[in-house]
């Protein structure tokens, strides 16, 4: 019998419970839009700041700790400390591997040019460097994506490209060293540099482009890590590694961790170590590089927390907003139909029902116009949030299956919180004012 | 001697300065049929409501089927209403959008089970088996008022309460309702009729009249057999 009348309650009412289900379906599509993008903003937002560049510096141990203590950025102590470049691949064998999106190792030494007394800072570096991982994966991995802002000139032949790696007489020169010497692409300019030894090895390299990277690096040269190792004689040696990983926002137990992580109890510790942490994982490159020193470059860290709390904060407060319009129309559009249908109610708290029976009756009414309304505002929130996912971030948003509890729970809560004052109007209603009829 | 169905002992109804009803005193003997007569605001519909457990008195006592009922809470006069009482109204009430024997069936739902079976039983004792599929729209007035006596015997109550129940009716199907009462009452139902009907009033055996709250006059119409 319950649901004979809850039929002819919903045919009756089609287009009353329409409009509730219209109301839920746009608060649930703006719910799920927003709920999917926040849960997966978190990696969007770090793969765009990931293109403003690393996030992790990784130096040997002595040359890291002097910087730190004494500000000391080169000498005896900084300038002889070197990691190793055969031990990089390790990089990729951490726990955190697959959130390291980019590295690159560099080595600097101090450059003669053209004879000019002079020196300028010749830097080495992969460029697009192809790895064989241990664990069976290989990758392509070097400055040109880790650096993907910096301009690159060249003429036609080169048309303004990164070096290669196995380009041994080639080299990059900064746009400000360029312009200072009057060279250009093409231009051959002999290069020497002195060894730990003090023997002066040169070479004759080509300037294949010119690079404009906005800050002191423009001042001198790029060629690739083998070229500098083997004019410095630093063979398999390498000055610094920055490092690119998709992170997770630090909070106070990653910031506890990042000053002591053996301040850590061993399930605070387990929790840092397992979540991707920029601290958790420097701690882990350093577990895995001899003697080196992994720090989060602070500013890029900082800066990915604090604007995807932002974006989260805004997303969540638009989801709620969009749920109490949907509450506040809903509990309207209840109100008015149970004040419709008092002479009914009435009825049937005169034959009989039970204040509780009468609420189940109007809830079901509700709940199966908002379940419906529920579901189609499900679907196109996730319409919407491929939309809010190309137009933002150029790519699409993950659906996350966590989000249907979520939003079975919230149609509920808003149609359970959307009807309560309708309720209350009906509890009270009493059949002698409604069935008299004078 | 039959036992009283009802008894009302020195009962009001005040609202404010408004005196509803005043120190009414009457009882009821099972199988007997009543009318409360009297103009508009007599107090008449007042003391359906108290009677009919949807509402309580101010003052007084009120005994139904043996149990004092002035003093119960909404959820017991709710229960005693559900099980004890048949109530037929002027404006029918019907549920627009379920049929005449669904009609009958919510009353069943509310207070046992539905039977689909008994409910058709109820309406081929009014007349109207061959109308059980159809929206109360589809019926006349007449057949409505039949459908809502269906629906108040339905549950076998103690007593029947019909609220001016030819009201709305022409004197063809005033008629039709009335033999329906005739039958009931020759059944052994207690009926209460609350109208300002003289003709309704005469069908019953006895009539109280009612005057701004007042109980003036207790008579038994001696032209009307009794069951």
């Amino acid at each position: 019998m319950f649901f004979r009348i809850i039929r002819g309650a919903v045919t009756r009412q089609k287009q009353k419970l329409l409009m509730m289900a219209c109301t839920m379906a746009l608060g649930i599509s703006l719910a799920t839009a927003m709920l999917n993008v926040m849960l997966d903003v978190g990696d969007k937002v770090n793969q765009e700041l990931k293109t403003y560049g690393a996030n992790i510096m990784v130096e040997p141990r002595g040359a890291s700790i002097l910087s730190d203590l004494y500000g000391v950025q080169e000498g005896a102590g900084v300038a002889d400390k070197f990691l190793l470049e055969d031990e990089l691949p390790k990089i990729k064998t951490i726990f955190w591997a697959f959130n390291i999106v980019d590295f690159t190792p560099y080595l600097d030494v101090r450059a003669g040019v053209n004879g000019s007394e002079h020196q300028v800072t010749l830097l080495g570096t992969w460029f697009a460097k192809h790895l064989d991982i241990p664990t069976g994966e290989s990758i392509d991995t070097g400055i040109n994506n880790l650096k993907a802002w910096w301009e690159i000139r060249g003429d036609r032949s080169s048309q303004g490209k990164w070096l290669s790696d196995d380009d041994e007489t080639g080299v990059m020169a900064g746009a400000a060293f360029a312009a200072r010497n009057a060279l250009k692409v093409g231009d051959v300019i002999k290069v020497a540099v002195t060894d730990a030894g003090g023997r002066e090895r040169a070479a004759d390299l080509t300037i294949r482009s010119i690079y404009h990277a906005g800050d002191a690096e423009d001042e001198g040269l790029l060629a690739p890590l083998a070229v500098v190792q083997r004019l410095s004689g630093l063979e398999n040696k390498i000055r610094r590694i920055e490092v690119s990983a998709l992170t997770t926002p630090e909070n106070d137990l990653a910031r506890r961790a990042a000053q002591n992580p053996h301040s850590l109890s061993r399930h605070e510790w387990e929790i840092w170590y397992c979540t991707a942490y920029v601290s958790a994982i420097a701690y882990q490159i350093d577990e895995v590089l001899t003697d080196s020193r992994a720090k989060p470059v602070l500013q890029v860290a900082a800066s990915e927390g604090a604007i995807l709390e932002k974006t989260q904060l805004l997303m969540l407060l638009l989801t709620i907003l969009s749920l109490a319009c949907s509450a506040l129309a809903i509990s309207n559009l209840v109100t008015a139909n149970v004040m419709e249908r008092s002479t009914e109610i009435g009825l049937i708290k005169a034959l009989g029902a039970s204040d509780g029976q009468i609420s189940l009756l109007v809830l079901t009414e509700m709940l199966i116009a908002t379940i419906i309304g529920g579901i189609i505002g499900y679907f196109a929130g996730i319409g919407l949030a491929q939309v809010i996912g190309q137009s933002v971030f150029g790519s699409a948003v993950d659906i996350k299956g966590l989000v249907i509890p979520i939003i079975a729970i919230l149609v509920l809560l808003v149609t359970i919180g959307g009807s309560l004052p309708a309720i209350r109007l009906l509890l009270r209603l009493r059949p002698t004012e409604v069935l008299h009829g004078r | 001697m039959s036992k009283n169905i009802l008894e009302l002992h020195d009962v009001s109804m005040i609202y404010g300065p408004v005196k509803a009803l005043q120190n009414i005193t009457l009882s009821v003997q099972q199988g007997e049929w009543l009318a409360i007569m009297g103009s508009s605001g007599s107090g008449k519909t007042t003391m359906m409501n108290i009677v009919g457990c949807m509402n309580k008195a101010t003052h007084g006592v009120v005994v139904l089927d043996g149990e004092k009922i002035s003093r119960l809470n909404a959820k017991d006069l709710t229960a005693i209403r559900r099980d004890k009482i048949g109530l037929i109204f002027q404006q029918f009430h019907l549920i627009s959008y379920l049929t005449a024997v669904e009609n009958v069936m919510i009353a069943q739902y509310y207070h046992s089970l539905a039977d689909e079976k008994e409910a058709l039983e109820a309406l081929e004792r009014v007349g109207l088996g061959h109308r059980a599929r159809h929206l109360p729209r589809q019926l006349s007035g007449g057949e409505q008022q039949r459908l809502c006596i269906a629906r108040a015997l339905i549950n076998h109550p103690k007593l029947i309460l019909a609220d001016e129940p030819t009201g709305n009716l022409d004197e063809a199907n005033q008629e039709t309702v009335m033999n329906i009462f005739h039958q009931l009452h020759a059944q052994g139902s207690t009926i209460i009729v609350v109208t300002h009907s003289p003709e309704v009033a005469a069908h019953a055996r006895r009539v109280v009249h009612l005057e701004y709250g007042r109980m003036i006059r207790d008579e038994v119409n001696v032209e009307c057999p009794a069951a």
